[in-house]
């Protein structure tokens, strides 16, 4: 198992709760340690997990109070907008108004609703989203729980939140909301499958499921050895986070707001929350398996690389989200199956028969499976893309004519009558 | 042991995001496809035909703007006609062409606003139709300097406009014309080559030209099918034989050839208002001898005219009073609906407002 | 065509928009960073830094902000109307012409012992704003050019009733008549945000008579005119 005093957070925080003399302690912890008498290591032990467990909590909301802030903020400066700017500085209270108001609007339940099911889903669907979070690491030493499957547990708690989109929509017993929990129940079946296969190179590289392992096994960064899986992973965790093009399960100009469309006041609060720390969650994910996670050059803290790392995801998913429209259902189907699923298992055996060659890779013949992966990733999305894109041009197939004049014009005798 | 399964009716309206006003469909579905669809519509009816009989010909003007309230100019301008010509009043040439340059404005402008809702409803959350909708604030403005309001222009009065444009709208005009083929370009550059809109465009919502014909459907959606009916072209009215101008076809007949044939009919537009400013001249805008207060003599008249949207015409009876004596709008938004059920049976959900927003009909003409 | 380069080509029209210059007009007033604030203040960057260390604070900060005028064309058709008593005679032209019969006028009766032009005094002149649609047919048919559309459009209320304009309102409301089929206003070069109009004289679309053409022009009227009985 691995020792809890690797976190850097929980020894600092211990430390200077218990009056410990392990050597771990000396010369870390404030006020040189001990505030708690001798004897007390246990309350020590408990304190210290509910004060990171606190910590991190509101630094998720205020994360997501962030992020709503950018995304409004991105999103109108990629439309050519100003974005929110009236309340604080650069607007930047203006999730704190949206908070506000939201707690105090009315909470209205459908008559038809299933009362109990109805509460329970928006805090199932918070849950899966804050679980993510114990085991990201977000910098050097700082995480709260290193455990050896972290990988197995995000893809096991990520799914969970299906499971709350359903309780939403069968609670809510609203048609639009059942279209939604549909969508999002295939999807989350299509895309479960190539999202874990994805994975599967990097855990070749790495030989570890744990996230701190497989970040200090990033010598190089794994979007360069393992860009097909870097692909389909950004596409598939996406799909889960039904984010553009994906956004098929609360399409707002198809099915209204999907699941949500019945739940007002902070139920729907908690669903915009869980959605938001989700997406910020996976991008932790991404950052940690694929961009090197904390690591960067020196004088700029570990932490602060993460976290960078972690705004550049959510930049680019927000760019996405302005510039695509969204795909529909049987087409997000025939692309997990056609083409993501074959994707990751080409990675899988380009990588298998990279990793025979060389067993335990140094930076070097990382760089050389880099090179070979790069050429076999462009070729299979050419190759995908042939096969699975559109069969024509469209622009051509629109048969414009833009060189048909008034004078060459041959047209058929007027319909006489018409007032003449 | 087949799986039972039963089909949902959903009321989609009068309130949703994407029913463009107050419009309801009763749509039955089969999983994710449509097996029925039963368009409901009557929700803005205000009698607009109705009301015309008691007013004089000069206020009808300001209800033709209520009519298709985003391309206010065309109906104002296909009503205009229909009481010249009932009342045989000959307009004045300046008069003439500045109708021309505000109906082709509109023409962009009601392009603009139908090819952003209709990537709206693509789901693209608004990034093309907040670039279209800056384009056509442009053009609201120049409708602004002309007649101080920019929805309901009521510019036009018969036997020309009622007053000429001010100094500070030619130069506004030239901005707008160098302007906007690059910011058509852009709205290209983001949509037409969009591999997502064509897969979900291509080859949606097909309808064949001759259907199209017998439904009497007009406009960018019969152009989309290769049928070269244009009005400007075929019943020349105002000065449209004067300037030349290209109609883009498409033969495809799909979701994405309407998207492309309105794009590139905003081309058109622009090369033809370029015309206009090459043709026109001084003088007056309106004859002195038309009155206030027009008494047409006993008749009736019918003018059509391509409105953004379809052939739009109105039909006039005059007893030789101030009101006409019955007044018949032929709205192309209400015609154009009524293929509504053929082009999404069979299709899918997400593919009903797309080919509602493609349809690009508008519920202030199709109520009236 | 390469498989997801129209994408990319779309991704590229967005991040265009993002480092290029936003066309939101903000109103009633615009946030400014510290370029702006010093531009708006008239100075310098480095002397508003100087002089005004507080104020470059707030604009770092992005609290600053400068009022923005309204940018709507001179013929622009206000929420409102402007009226001149002296030039209306009480026809109602206007209250004839309006498609929604919103305009109500009552002139005083004939009777004994009335002034010269009193038999056309005007008690009541109403215009329900709450219901109009500023058509501006009233304006065109004003023969005297005494009523014409105002510039304002800041006219919510939570009041129905205060959106009738009464006389007393018309009267009061400053001066400020769009230029709205008054060609004689913008030949003048009028706009209605610089200045209010305050002189009646010079909103007509006539020229202003001399008094000894209106001496003329009276003696002329007795002359023609059949006896005149009081």
């Amino acid at each position: 198992m691995p020792d809890p005093f690797d976190s850097i957070l929980y020894q600092y925080v211990y430390c200077t709760l218990s009056s410990t003399d392990d050597v771990a302690c000396v010369g870390s912890g404030l006020f040189g340690g001990g505030l708690l008498p001798g004897g007390l290591e246990w309350l020590a032990y408990v304190l210290t997990a509910v004060t990171i467990v606190a910590v991190l909590i509101n630094a998720i909301l205020g994360g997501v109070l962030m992020m709503i802030w950018g995304e409004r903020r991105l999103l109108g400066r990629f439309q050519g907008r100003t974005g929110p700017n009236r309340w604080g500085p650069f607007g930047l209270l203006t999730p704190i108004a949206d908070a506000v108001k939201t707690m105090f609007k009315e909470d209205v339940m459908p008559t038809v609703s299933d009362r109990l099911v109805f509460t329970a889903a928006p805090i199932l669907m918070l849950f899966p989203a804050l679980l993510i979070y114990a085991v990201l690491p977000f910098g050097a030493g700082t995480w709260l729980a290193d455990i050896n499957v972290a990988l197995l547990f995000i893809i096991a708690i990520g799914g969970a939140n299906v499971l709350a989109i359903v309780a939403a929509a069968l609670g809510s017993g609203n048609r639009y909301a059942m279209f939604s929990a549909m969508r999002s129940v295939a999807m989350l079946i299509s895309y479960e499958i190539p999202l874990v296969i994805s994975l599967i190179g990097v855990l070749m590289l790495s030989g570890s499921l744990s996230l701190v392992a497989i970040v200090n096994a990033q010598t190089l960064p794994f979007f360069i050895v393992q860009p097909l899986g870097f692909f389909v992973f950004l596409v598939a965790s996406m799909a889960e986070l039904n984010r553009t093009p994906f956004d098929v399960a609360e399409a707002e100009s198809e099915i209204v707001a999907g699941y949500m469309t019945d739940y007002s006041s902070m139920k729907f609060g908690l669903f915009f929350l869980s959605e938001f720390a989700a997406t910020i969650a996976t991008s932790g994910v991404i950052t940690a398996v694929f961009l090197g996670g904390w690591h960067g050059f020196d004088p700029i803290p570990s932490q602060i690389w993460f976290i960078g790392k972690m705004v550049a995801v959510l930049a680019v998913i927000v760019w996405i989200r302005a510039s695509w429209p969204r795909l529909r259902i049987d087409q997000i189907m025939n692309f997990a199956w056609k083409a993501l699923f074959e994707l990751t298992l080409i990675n899988l055996v380009v990588s298998g028969i990279l990793l025979l060659i060389w067993p335990s890779p140094s930076t070097t013949e990382l760089w050389y499976m880099a090179g070979i992966n790069w050429v076999v990733f462009l070729a299979s999305i050419y190759i995908f893309g042939k096969v699975l894109g559109p069969k024509h041009d469209p622009v051509k197939a629109g048969n414009i004519q833009p060189d048909v004049t008034l004078s060459d014009s041959d047209a058929p005798a007027l319909p006489t009558g018409g007032g003449d | 042991m087949p799986l039972k399964t039963e089909p949902i009716t959903i009321n989609v309206g009068p309130q949703h995001p994407s029913t463009h006003g107050v419009f309801r469909m009763r749509v039955t579905f089969d999983g994710e496809e449509v097996i029925d669809v039963e368009p409901i519509f009557g929700y803005l009816h205000r009698g607009s035909e109705k009301l015309a009989e008691s007013r004089t010909y000069t206020q009808i003007v300001t209800l033709t703007d209520r009519m298709d309230y985003v391309a206010s100019m065309t109906s104002n301008l296909s009503f205009i006609l229909s009481v010249e010509k009932l009342s045989g009043i000959d307009p004045s040439p300046r008069g003439v062409w500045l109708r021309m340059i505000a109906a082709e404005l509109q023409r962009i402008a009601s392009h603009l606003v139908a090819t952003g809702f209709f990537l709206q409803d693509l789901g693209t959350l608004g990034t093309p139709l907040i670039y279209m909708m800056r384009e056509r604030e442009t053009i609201l403005e120049l409708f602004e300097r002309l007649c101080g309001a920019r929805i309901t222009n009521s510019y036009m009065r018969p036997g020309g406009v009622f007053m000429d444009a001010p100094d500070d709208f030619w130069p506004a005009l030239d901005r707008f014309l160098a302007d906007m083929p690059h910011r058509i370009d852009e709205y290209e550059d983001l949509i037409s080559g969009n591999e997502i809109v064509a897969v979900r465009c291509d080859g949606v919502a097909v309808v064949d030209s001759q259907t199209l014909i017998d439904a009497s459907i007009t406009g960018p959606m019969l152009r989309a099918s290769g049928i070269d009916w244009d009005l400007r072209n075929r019943q020349p009215y105002e000065y449209y034989d004067r300037v030349k101008f290209n109609r883009p076809l498409a033969t495809a007949s799909d979701n994405y050839a309407r998207y492309i044939v309105r794009i590139h009919e905003m081309r058109e537009s622009l090369g033809i208002i370029k015309q206009c400013l090459e043709q026109i001249e001084p003088g007056p805008v309106r004859p002195e001898s038309v009155p206030f207060l027009i008494r047409p003599p006993a008749g009736d008249s019918y003018v059509g005219t391509e409105s953004p949207k379809g052939e739009l015409g109105f039909y006039l009876v005059s007893d030789g009073g101030v009101a006409p004596y019955r007044c018949k709008v032929r709205a192309p938004s209400l015609i154009n609906l009524t293929l509504l059920r053929e082009m999404l049976i069979g299709d899918k959900l997400a593919d009903l407002f797309v080919t509602f927003g493609s349809i690009d009909i508008n519920m202030g003409e199709v109520d009236r | 065509m390469i498989y997801g380069f129209g994408l990319a080509k779309g991704m590229g029209v967005t991040l265009k928009a993002l480092v290029g210059p936003s066309f939101t007009v903000q109103y009633p007033d615009r946030r400014v960073g510290i370029m702006g604030a010093a531009k708006a203040a008239g100075i310098s960057t480095p002397s508003l830094l100087f002089k005004h260390p507080i104020k470059a604070l707030r604009a770092v900060l992005g609290f600053e902000h400068i009022a923005v005028m309204p940018t709507q064309s001179s013929r622009f058709r206000g929420n409102d109307f402007t009226w001149y008593e002296d030039r209306c005679t009480g026809c109602a032209s206007c209250a004839k012409y309006c498609p929604l019969g919103i305009i109500k006028i009552v002139t005083l009766p004939g009777g004994i012992n009335m002034q010269e032009g009193e038999s056309y005094a005007i008690e009541t002149f109403d215009i329900d704003t709450g219901r109009c649609m500023f058509c501006a047919l009233c304006v065109e048919a004003c023969p005297y050019d005494a009523l014409h559309m105002g510039s304002e459009f800041e006219r919510s209320n939570y009041v129905r009733m205060d959106l009738v304009l009464t006389k007393e309102d018309l009267i009061a409301a400053p001066k400020h008549p769009s230029t709205w089929f008054r060609p004689q206003m913008e030949e003048a070069g009028y706009s209605p945000f610089a200045e209010a109009l305050e002189d009646m004289k010079k909103a007509g679309r006539h020229e202003t008579p001399t008094v000894d053409e209106l001496t003329q022009t009276w003696v002329k009227d007795r002359r023609t005119d059949e006896v005149v009985e009081d």
